[in-house]
């Protein structure tokens, strides 16, 4: 399966992602700090923001109106690389790939 | 050794409270006691993705996504799971009594018990056939049930009716929505909203009745048919009950502590009792100078933060914007704010997709509901967080753009 790193800090977290599962899910299931998820993936909340690392950035799903807009309100600041982990679906087209995460959810 | 935060229940509010005591640095042990077994788990998805149409993948995996946190996550954080149900608050010993008899002692006591669905007092109530829908198990035993039954009826048009109708419809049922008001969903929103989704349902074969009251329910072994107040039977092989909810608040009431509509607690979430806080659906709390009891994920979790940060030694009044949303078919409901009801005006923002719907009271934005308009939403909430005043004859000028307030609020 591909892998996600998530970095926090100093910390790093490697997690085995199926397809069709979110980055926000499989941080959630690994118990991976960081992530809160409070909507429950609706993307109504902002609080799975992750900065994508790298080239990845060009295999990611195109953004949708409702995670384009709702990165406005992200508690860190929004950087070109910002995406709600949320909208992320990991796929054979995306791959492994590293997501750094913010100070603040 | 002092005494350990105990956290009754195990929803929203007490799972985030756990959560955000820890993230504040707070070190007392935390015990969350849940009446429910299991890891504690989110609802949303209860009315949403757990009815849809899937195969057993899609369902595995809505399941699977259920819980707030892994078990590994309580050991690690040091907050212990107690699955038990709390029958006693002992104010003057500082502990609650649980059914089995056990005691726990507490240095603070939050209480995040949430609320109970309301059931309609109607003969009939009881047939097998006749469900409701609050815990996982509810939602499970409902998506299997809408796998065989072919009519539906759902007794109340709020957000848990209407998110049911419209994943029974999508599947294929014939849905009736009963709806005592002469519009869904009027308790929370306004009615060209309302207006919207009764179209919407209209056009995916979803037969909305306004002003109709259940009055029996009828069935030899299993149900079989509703029968309106006006004697108009409609046939049923599923009925779904969502017609609303009581704030579970009898441990506060039976302990002497203040309660009317839900449990009462001040500007900083405590109860009349200064070792006791109450979050979420069951406490009513004052925002913008009403008392109020709201019913969301994001008071929930927002009310826990705020707990949580008084409890680290930071107490900050109780200021957030709340939001709500819901999905039906397409499209997505999202609104932000609350009614002060003083609302003297209303302005209307169309757009080539979605549209959405301003209310002012004396030039002050109060609420703004936004179907299919994320971006009028996210603005929305940061205008409602500022204070924000609008002329409504501006908004309503041809051009208008609800960021155009943003600019001037900046």
């Amino acid at each position: 399966m591909p892998l996600v790193t998530y970095r926090l800090n100093d910390d790093e977290n490697v997690i085995d992602v199926p397809e069709g599962t979110s980055l926000m899910q499989a941080a959630i299931d690994g118990d991976v700090d960081g992530i809160v998820g409070e909507c429950g993936g609706n993307a109504m909340c902002a609080t799975c923001h992750v900065y994508v690392l790298g080239d990845a950035v060009t295999r990611l799903p195109a953004m949708a109106d409702d995670e384009a807009e709702m990165l406005q309100c992200t508690a860190s600041e929004r950087r070109e690389n910002s995406r709600l982990s949320c909208q992320i679906k990991m796929s054979s087209a995306l791959g492994s790939l590293a997501v750094e995460l913010p100070e603040e959810q | 050794m002092i005494a350990p935060i105990v956290v009754v229940g195990g929803g929203h509010g007490g799972f985030h409270l756990a959560l955000a005591l820890r993230e504040a640095g707070v070190q007392t042990p935390v015990i969350l006691v849940d009446a429910r077994d299991g890891l504690p788990v989110q609802r949303p998805p209860l009315s949403k993705a757990i009815l849809a149409n899937g195969d057993a993948t899609t369902r595995g995996r809505a399941q699977a996504s259920l819980p707030f946190r892994p078990a590994d996550f309580y050991a690690r954080h040091d907050i212990r799971l107690r699955h038990a149900t709390v029958v006693e608050i002992d104010r003057p010993r500082h502990e609650v009594r649980l059914a089995d008899g056990d005691r726990i002692a507490y240095s603070h006591l939050v209480l995040a018990t949430g609320a109970r669905n309301r059931r309609p007092d109607i003969p009939g109530v009881d047939l097998p056939g006749v469900v409701e829908l609050r815990t996982p198990e509810d939602a499970l035993h409902l998506t299997g049930a809408l796998d065989d039954e072919v009519d539906v009826v759902v007794v109340g048009g709020g957000f848990i009716g209407l998110e049911v109708a419209s994943a029974a419809a999508a599947r294929g049922r014939r849905v009736t929505v009963l709806e005592a008001l002469d519009r869904v969903m009027s308790r929370v929103v306004s009615a060209p909203i309302s207006e919207h989704f009764q179209v919407l349902h209209a056009a995916r074969g979803v037969e909305i009745r306004t002003g109709a009251f259940a009055a029996a329910i009828h069935g030899d072994h299993r149900v079989a048919e509703v029968e309106l107040a006006d004697g108009t039977r409609v046939p049923a092989g599923l009925v779904v009950l969502g017609i609303g909810i009581l704030p579970e608040d009898r441990l506060a009431r039976d302990a002497g502590l203040s309660v009317s509509n839900g449990i009462d607690v001040d500007s900083t979430l405590l109860t009349s009792d200064p070792s006791i806080s109450a979050i979420g659906d069951c406490a009513q709390f004052p925002l913008a100078g009403v008392r109020r009891r709201l019913e969301s994920v994001q008071n929930a979790a927002d009310h826990a933060r705020t707990v949580a940060l008084r409890l680290a030694g930071s107490p900050e009044p109780y200021c957030a914007v709340p939001w709500f949303w819901s999905e039906q078919f397409s499209s997505k409901l999202q609104i932000a704010g609350v009614a002060s009801g003083e609302e003297d005006a209303v302005v209307r923002l169309d757009g080539p997709r979605g549209f959405s719907v301003l209310h002012l009271a004396g030039g002050r934005l109060t609420v703004v509901e936004s179907v299919d308009r994320p971006a009028d939403h996210v603005v929305a909430r940061r205008l409602l967080a500022s204070g924000a005043m609008v002329d409504a004859d501006r908004a309503r000028s041809a051009g208008f753009r609800l960021t155009d307030l943003l600019a001037d609020a900046e």
